[in-house]
């Protein structure tokens, strides 16, 4: 078809041109969309911050041990908000991610065709299910677990947030995992088995290390994910701001604090409304540095074997 | 036989039994999890799940409370933004995979950026949303402010899952178009959607889904608390239903429980059943490859 329109009269050369043309100046256009999208979150975050950031200094923000806002003015120190975010997502990594390895090793060298479909399926649909689902859960069936456990447990606490959210990142390390350990040349094992290895020798001597800039990726951008997981912390965690590790009681995280202060309060402009805006910045600078970190990671592990 | 005793072969034996034994246990518990979840949320919601819940508006009463504003605001409000971010983020795609030639150096700014918008927690997008379209656009706590906030939500995710369904088709079909004399979009429009669409198509599928669970941005542009008429207009009030599961969820009545788990019920039923159909594509687009 394309050979015929060379033939054509000029007029016909000039419409395909014009079309060609056209559909990437327009493609184009959208793909500058993600620029604006970039440059938009940058503006909004300084910007908004900013009111907040010349009314408190910024070392007694990042310094500062007390979190206590008032209308008027209050303790802007975000640590506890940062360290309750931090205890979440140790909690949950310790969850998600020996499991996340561990199935993603049973399903790449230990089950068959047949039970990989069938246990992948599972796992994948753990990834659908909302945030706000998993806060859910974590209020009403895993606290009162814990309770049952240890009256310890307050009503609102960090160890039901970290599993649920645990729970929740599970598929986004295994399949990640899953895909870092397949990538590894199958002459490596093969060179293993040559040797007299057992299977799970292999697998941890050979494979593992092997894999490792791929499954570190992984970890990295899972715990990322956790950071800035907001529902599911909110409901299982509550919103108690709280510089101690006390995993059975209740704290609030970077996200919780942005989402209840800015709840009913979207048309005021309050010190504590721009504050949102201050954690907001910090807790976008945290999750893109671990973002980038993964991102080389993952090129390390593209170098290496694809 | 003698080998064996030397390098310690019960000791490495025993090993190998216990790794395979603590990984399949791992996989089992990761899949148990699942059950459970769900096998609670039935349980809890399937008594409260009637007709009526399903067809009424809230209420401060539990027994009447029900669920049809919720309904429609998350069709309007996941609706529109699906519909604004899938022209874009397609069309974006199409352009870093596709047409954009030998701009190598632009290609290469326009993935880092991708990937780490779609890094962004959610949240972010929110206080995004909430000072772009809320506050400076003026457009309130409505419809379309929530629309525009989903849609930044999910545009990442779009471009990411489009650039790879590109990808996946086989480059011979670029060459061979290419050598028939075809330009690139000539190319694309012809040779690679009709092998890319399907991948497409479950990539805007599972973004509806991820857009129909999103809460933490929809409370931050202002879905409402508590809203009993069913949106009308792109400039009204709404609520939707992942918005009244958490509220519902953080009351402090427990008769209002029930309810968030006959709306996570529903809720769950559409993702699950989005999921499935994402599933079935990806079967047919195997087996006819």
């Amino acid at each position: 078809m394309a050979i015929r329109t060379s033939e054509r009269d000029p007029g016909q050369r000039f419409a395909l041109r014009l079309r060609q043309s056209s559909a990437r100046s327009l493609t184009l256009l959208c793909a500058c969309s993600l620029l604006a999208l970039t440059l938009a979150v940058l503006a909004v975050l300084t910007s908004q911050s900013a009111p907040f950031f010349s009314a408190v200094p910024l070392k007694d923000f990042l310094l500062g041990t007390e979190w206590r806002p008032t209308l008027t003015g209050g303790q802007f120190g975000v640590l506890p908000l940062v360290a309750g975010s931090v205890t979440i997502m140790i909690g949950s990594g310790m969850i998600a991610l020996p499991l996340g390895v561990l199935s993603a090793i049973f399903l790449n060298e230990f089950a068959g065709a047949k039970l990989r479909s069938a246990l992948k399926l599972p796992l994948e649909l753990l990834a659908a299910i909302p945030a706000v689902v998993y806060g859910y859960i974590g209020l009403f069936y895993v606290t009162p677990m814990l309770r049952h456990v240890s009256k310890a447990f307050q009503a609102s606490n960090a160890t039901s947030a970290a599993i649920v959210v645990g729970l929740m990142i599970l598929p986004l390390v295994s399949s990640l995992c899953e895909d870092a350990i397949h990538a590894v040349p199958r002459a490596l094992r093969e060179g293993g088995y040559a040797l007299g290895l057992t299977k799970a020798e292999v697998t941890s001597k050979l494979v593992l290390p092997s894999a490792y800039s791929g499954i570190a990726a992984s970890f990295v951008l899972a715990l990322a994910r956790a950071l800035g997981e907001t529902m599911a912390v909110t409901l299982a965690a509550g919103s108690t701001p709280l510089l101690a590790f006390a995993p059975q009681k209740g704290m609030a995280t970077m996200t919780s604090y942005i989402v209840t202060t800015s709840e009913g309060e979207a048309a005021s402009s309050s010190a504590r409304f721009a504050s949102v805006f201050a954690v907001g910045i910090t807790l976008f600078a945290l999750t893109l540095a671990m973002n980038l970190l993964a991102v080389r990671l993952v090129d390390r592990f593209r170098r290496r074997y694809l | 036989m003698n080998l064996s005793t030397d390098f310690n072969w019960r000791k490495r034996k025993r090993f190998d039994i216990v790794f395979r034994f603590v990984c399949a246990a791992a996989t089992v518990c990761a899949v148990a999890a699942l059950f459970l979840v769900l096998a609670n949320v039935v349980i809890d919601g399937a008594p409260h799940l009637t007709l009526q819940f399903l067809a009424s508006g809230l209420s401060h009463r539990p027994g009447e409370a029900g669920i049809l504003p919720a309904l429609i605001g998350s069709v309007y409000v996941v609706g529109l933004a699906v519909l604004i971010a899938a022209p874009v983020g397609v069309g974006a795609a199409i352009y870093m995979e596709e047409l954009s030639g030998r701009r190598t150096r632009l290609r290469r700014y326009l993935r880092i950026l991708t990937a780490n918008l779609a890094g962004v927690p959610s949240i972010v997008y929110g206080l995004v949303g909430l000072a772009l379209f809320v506050r400076w656009f003026s457009l309130g706590q409505s419809v379309l402010a929530g629309a525009l906030t989903l849609c930044i939500v999910i545009l990442p995710m779009i471009v990411v899952v489009t650039e790879e369904a590109l990808r996946s088709t086989p480059p011979t079909y670029r060459e061979a178009s290419a050598g028939l004399g075809a330009d690139s979009w000539q190319t694309v429009r012809l040779q690679v959607l009709p092998v890319a669409w399907r991948g497409i198509v479950t990539g805007l599928i599972l973004s509806i889904a991820r857009a129909t669970g999103e809460t933490a941005p929809l409370i931050m542009v202002g879905s409402a608390y508590y809203v009993t008429g069913s949106p009308g207009g792109l400039l009204d009030r709404y609520t939707v239903l992942p918005m009244q599961i958490y509220n519902w969820a953080s009351d402090a009545r427990p008769e209002f429980h029930a309810a968030a788990a006959a709306a996570t019920l529903v809720l769950l039923t559409f993702l699950l059943s989005l999921n499935a159909v994402v599933l079935m594509l990806r079967n047919r687009a195997r087996s006819s490859t």
